[in-house]
């Protein structure tokens, strides 16, 4: 079996975020790129289902720009065996990417599809629903526990809902899009580095995949949230039960 | 700000009242702390900026001794960071060296005289720091090494292969890896595959992210085919950096929780650094955890010794062979720590009689009374005042 992870190229976790000044968007020019935590989990959670035995390629595959080859290197550098870049200047939205993966799904037949279950640039956690639809297959979103079992065919996700955990089974193939606490993604090591200069990276274009890049969304506007004021510092103990009970009005 | 500095320092000389600088309070050998009755001057609150100069990147800040030689410790280029500035005497006198020129050789350069002083010359109230712009393009390795050999060969050739971009050469052993790990919580090995004696952290620093990135993985490839690193991981993300980094800086703290610690803080030529440690395991047998970490890019080594209590036979054990050691190799006694009150003692393993003596006859000039923080940096032998 064949497993497809979508990974995406975002501004660094760690980066402060700057709106541009024309409040188009984030400012994106000279700020570290990095994986999407969130695909990064994905990534692992294929490597280690084929090293398992339960699987036998792992293939990941990037949209955007050019420099998102760079991000598909270090899956490769991961333990991806191969890579494949849908180059694209446009905006790309979810639905967009959805229909992209539904047509590499078409051409790479793999029998299980990992995302993240949102990245963490947009936050929009649509992309995995949207392509799960499109595909007509079934969908175990923000998975916490994934267990394959190859002779009956299924998938057994577990998912943290309000409450408490919910178990589903899935027939194989399914997508499946993955939450923080699923693993813990590894390090990419020196001879897995080395390994990854020697793996392909194949380019598609949208038209090679007969999608149209469109969009029904607009961006209006991308403002920064409301500063936090400033403390106070109280003189006395009676000042700041004087405070509590009528200026926040909480005790 | 340091006209009040100054009448009390004019004060205090008048009546002969001793005087200790604080600021931070991070020192690492009793520096800032008063021994008998000594007043308090704290500068913490001189923590403004009080110009920046976005072109010349220079900012004058008030900023106090000690926090400035952390500020020294970080970067350990002491020349480049460090302007003028201003200090205030015992007499009251303001010495103003605050200037913002890169070059001016007219007469001696004195600011030079009160870096690492420890606030026994004189106070210092303003600086001006030069801050070069934080480059965006960061790159971190953590490596493997078998033996204290091939990381000394890594470092002479990643001066000679990263030169440019090369701004960290950090190593551990195996020792101070396993407490890191033992003791801090949500700390990972990032090479958990196999135990290694050593451990080699490589930060470069540039303005290309693409181009750095290849110098540095095309280095370390080469480096791993020589043999000189024996498994690595190279930082993908931020995270991942920040998490190379705590192993390396969370082992004082790693030694804090682990019981008490014998700190020492050496300067010692490279190729000899790690014979001290080896030899200070043989000394000390199962009495005690001896831990070497430190920054090899500058010869620096934190030897540190960690004993199930403090006691005198394991610290007879220690003192005075580190220090008869260091300066028989003719290391520092104190890299980056200064001597403060624990060391002042020490300091003949340094440096000679001679330069001692000028040491004492500076300190007389301008301090004539001994009242900035004394017993501490010069020997007690040299500092008694009639």
């Amino acid at each position: 079996m064949k497993i497809m992870v979508a990974i995406k190229r975002v501004v660094d976790y760690a980066v402060k975020i700057r709106v541009k000044t024309d409040k188009s968007g984030v400012e994106t020019q000279n700020v570290k790129m990095s994986m999407n935590p969130f695909c990064e989990i994905a990534l692992e959670e294929a490597l280690r289902i084929k090293q398992s035995g339960l699987a036998s390629e792992v293939v990941a595959v990037s949209m955007g720009s050019t420099q998102c080859v760079d991000t598909l290197r270090t899956g490769l550098a991961m333990g991806a065996d191969r890579g494949i870049h849908v180059e694209s200047t446009a905006a790309l939205y979810p639905l967009t990417v959805a229909k992209l993966l539904k047509a590499l799904v078409e051409v790479e037949k793999p029998g299980l599809l990992i995302l993240g279950k949102q990245a963490i640039d947009d936050d929009c956690n649509q992309t995995g629903q949207m392509v799960a639809g499109l595909l007509g297959w079934p969908q175990g979103t923000f998975a916490s526990k994934v267990l394959l079992d190859k002779e009956k065919q299924v998938a057994t996700v577990d998912r943290e809902v309000d409450g408490g955990l919910e178990t589903l089974c899935l027939n194989l193939p399914a997508v499946i899009t993955t939450d923080l606490r699923l693993n813990q993604p590894r390090y990419a090591t020196l001879p897995n580095i080395m390994k990854a200069k020697s793996k392909v990276v194949k380019k598609y274009t949208p038209q090679d995949l007969n999608v149209e890049v469109k969009s029904d969304l607009e961006v209006v506007e991308v403002t920064e949230p409301p500063k936090r004021k400033a403390g106070v510092v109280v003189s006395s103990v009676d000042e700041l039960i004087d405070k509590l009970q009528n200026e926040a009005r909480v005790i | 700000m340091e006209m009040e500095v100054s009448k009390i320092l004019g004060y205090c000389n008048s009546r002969r009242l001793a005087v200790v600088p604080q600021g931070g309070n991070t020192g690492l050998v009793g520096g800032s702390v008063p021994v008998f009755d000594e007043v308090i001057i704290n500068v913490g609150s001189m923590n403004k900026i009080i110009a920046f100069d976005k072109v010349q990147k220079e900012a004058a800040k008030l900023v106090e001794m000690f926090q400035l030689m952390q500020v020294v410790c970080a970067f350990s280029v002491m020349a480049l960071f460090m302007g003028m500035y201003l200090a205030v005497l015992t007499n009251g006198d303001v010495l103003d060296m605050v200037g913002t020129l890169r070059k001016d050789n007219t007469g001696y350069d004195l600011k030079h005289l009160f870096i690492g002083s420890e606030g026994s010359l004189g106070i210092v109230t303003k600086v001006s720091i030069l801050t070069p712009p934080k480059l965006s393009s960061v790159n971190i390795a953590f490596l493997a090494c078998e033996d204290y050999p091939s990381c000394q060969k890594l470092l002479s050739e990643a001066k000679r292969k990263l030169g440019e971009v090369l701004s960290a050469f950090e190593f551990l052993d195996s020792h101070a890896m396993d407490l890191v790990l033992n003791h801090l919580e949500g700390v990972r090995n990032p090479l958990p595959s196999s135990a290694h004696n050593f451990y080699v952290l490589i930060e470069t620093t540039g303005s290309d992210e693409s181009y750095d990135r290849e110098k540095l993985e095309a280095f370390l490839l080469r480096s791993m085919e020589a043999g000189l690193i024996a498994d690595g991981v190279l930082a993908q993300d931020i995270n991942q950096a920040s998490s190379f980094w705590q192993i390396r800086e969370g082992i004082p703290e790693a030694l804090m929780r682990a019981g008490p610690v014998y700190k020492y803080d050496l300067s010692i030529p490279v190729e000899k650094m790690y014979n001290l440690v080896e030899e200070m395991r043989v000394r000390l047998g199962q009495s005690a955890n001896v831990v070497g970490y430190g920054h090899l890019g500058d010869g620096n080594l934190h030897l540190n010794i960690s004993a199930p209590r403090y006691d005198d036979t394991i610290l007879a054990q220690i003192e005075p062979y580190v220090y008869e050691w260091t300066s028989k190799h003719r290391g520092s006694i104190s890299a980056e720590h200064g001597l403060g009150l624990m060391k002042a003692n020490k300091i003949f393993y340094s440096k000679s009689h001679e330069t001692v003596q000028l040491m004492a006859s500076i300190k007389k000039l301008l301090d004539p009374n001994g009242i900035l923080n004394p017993y501490k940096v010069l020997p007690h032998s040299l500092c008694s005042y009639s």
